[in-house]
């Protein structure tokens, strides 16, 4: 089977320091990998780097794209890669103010990432949009109301809706739970794990919560200063970390 | 089915001086299709390490380990997960589940994942659910808040779902009434006709002599001590 992301020796420096280095992965298509890491540690450098938002200093990024297979992605003219962001690939913010529009409605976000990509028939965009919002457990009702409005828990399913109503491939989320209540948080994983599976999604999510990546990551990455200090199966990698410093961070956890 | 051999583990505490805690040195055994073998040996011996290597959750230190045909102790992340997805069910002590999941689909989940439609894969699970006699009344709702012997009896339940070739049962009787550990017995015993490799931990020795071909001491696995 041939990856859906490859990735070999991306390096990220900000002067002198490092920001990643020499992070090597593949990624198949269906598997959701977990990045762990105490903040500082890279993750989001990283995460940033592979999803085009900053530009690398080293090392290839290699994607199987839907019409003309792998292709690296850091060579690709800018155009294109952009119009790879609106289509196969989806980036959950943390904030998910960074990732919706906030003076337009509900159902302006969702419509708008179709319109993105050709869509044009304001009765169709609205369909799916309300859809999309469903599956996204927001009434109806709510689809012209402004993101503004709406509670963290909901922005942050709105931004979810927004970027999945294109199909993408590969979906990158950068603390998808961060900041919200526990309550919310289970609601929202489940939410995901069940999007994942239906859609046959391939994930990247970025999370200093090792809770989330037990429940949503199939493999996990620990990262500390810029580096992959070590991977292997979540659950492994949490119920026998080798790497002193993921033993330190396992044994940190708050038992409930 | 199953080929251990000469199977080393011990931990490295790096952040308690980085003392090294030996657990299990040359173990060696094989389970064939069909058969049950229970390890037996102390609290502490190392026989839920021995179940945790077999599932892939722990790393050995040295030796091999061999399901069916894949070598788990070299395969990758990817191998090893289609493995548990296809061939090696793992039923263990506690259920994890995810908060609000519904325990008619934590039954379901391991068929889902194979790709089975959702009517057949809640068939199953209403019909394992049925048989292990957790009222219909809880099938909505999430297990977490059940009875310890409820969440055994739902962990049972996913555990069987799906027809692994390859079984790892740990306690699967603990904490049951007679009349459910009953049907976990019968379950065990239709997994064997129909050749599924059982390993198991009983520490009740009416099960294990029920359900064992034979018994393995896992304190014969455990490093001189210096």
């Amino acid at each position: 089977m041939t990856p859906l992301l490859d990735v070999r020796d991306l390096t990220k420096r900000y002067g002198a320091r490092i920001g990643c280095a020499d992070v090597s992965f593949t990624l198949y298509p269906g598997e959701v990998l977990g990045i762990v890491g105490e903040s500082g540690s890279g993750k989001s450098t990283l995460l940033n780097c592979l999803a085009g938002h900053q530009p690398p200093d080293g090392g290839s990024v290699i994607f199987d794209t839907r019409t003309e297979g792998p292709r690296d992605v850091l060579g690709m003219p800018e155009p294109e890669r952009r119009m790879l962001g609106r289509t196969d690939w989806a980036f959950v913010h943390q904030n998910a103010r960074d990732g919706l529009r906030m003076r337009i409605s509900a159902g302006g976000n969702v419509g708008e990432r179709l319109m993105a990509v050709g869509a044009r028939h304001y009765g169709d965009i609205r369909e799916r949009s309300i859809d999309w919002l469903d599956r996204v457990e927001i009434a109806a009702d709510r689809v012209d109301d402004r993101p503004a409005a709406f509670s963290g828990g909901m922005q942050q399913r709105l931004q979810i809706a927004r970027n999945l109503v294109t199909g993408p491939r590969l979906i990158f989320m950068d603390e998808p739970t961060g900041g919200l209540d526990v309550s919310v948080q289970a609601r929202l994983l489940d939410m995901i794990r069940g999007l994942v599976r239906r859609m046959g999604l391939s994930a990247i999510v970025v999370t200093h919560d090792l809770a989330v990546v037990r429940l949503l990551a199939d493999r996990l990455m620990v990262m500390k200063d810029g580096h992959v200090i070590e991977s292997g199966l979540t659950d492994q990698v949490l119920d026998d970390p080798q790497a002193p410093y993921t033993q330190l961070l396992v044994s940190s956890v708050l038992q409930v | 089915m199953i080929q251990v051999d000469t199977l080393s583990k011990s931990f490295t505490l790096h952040n308690q001086g980085g003392s090294v805690i030996p657990v299990l040195s040359g173990a060696s055994f094989s389970v064939a299709r069909g058969e049950c073998v229970a390890l037996t040996g102390e609290s502490g011996a190392g026989k839920s390490t021995v179940m945790r290597i077999l599932y892939g959750n722990y790393i050995a230190q040295g030796g091999s380990v061999r399901i069916d045909d894949v070598i788990l102790t070299e395969a990758e992340p990817r191998a090893v997960l289609a493995l548990r997805r296809e061939t090696l069910g793992y039923v263990s002590q506690f259920l994890r589940v995810v908060p609000r999941v519904p325990t008619l689909e934590v039954v379901a989940e391991p068929l889902l994942s194979l790709g089975m439609p959702e009517a057949a894969a809640f068939e199953r699970a209403r019909e394992l659910l049925t048989r292990l006699r957790i009222p219909q009344t809880l099938w909505s709702l999430s297990p977490s808040t059940f009875s310890g012997g409820e969440q055994q009896r739902v962990n049972i339940a996913r555990g069987f779902a799906h027809r692994y070739p390859v079984l790892l049962l740990d306690e699967p009787t603990a904490s049951l009434d007679p009349l459910n550990r009953e049907t976990v017995l019968e379950l065990i015993e239709e997994a064997k006709a129909g050749g599924v490799a059982i390993v198991g931990i009983f520490h009740d020795t009416g099960t294990r002599d029920r359900v064992a071909d034979r018994e393995i001491d896992v304190s014969a696995f455990a490093p001189a001590r210096p």
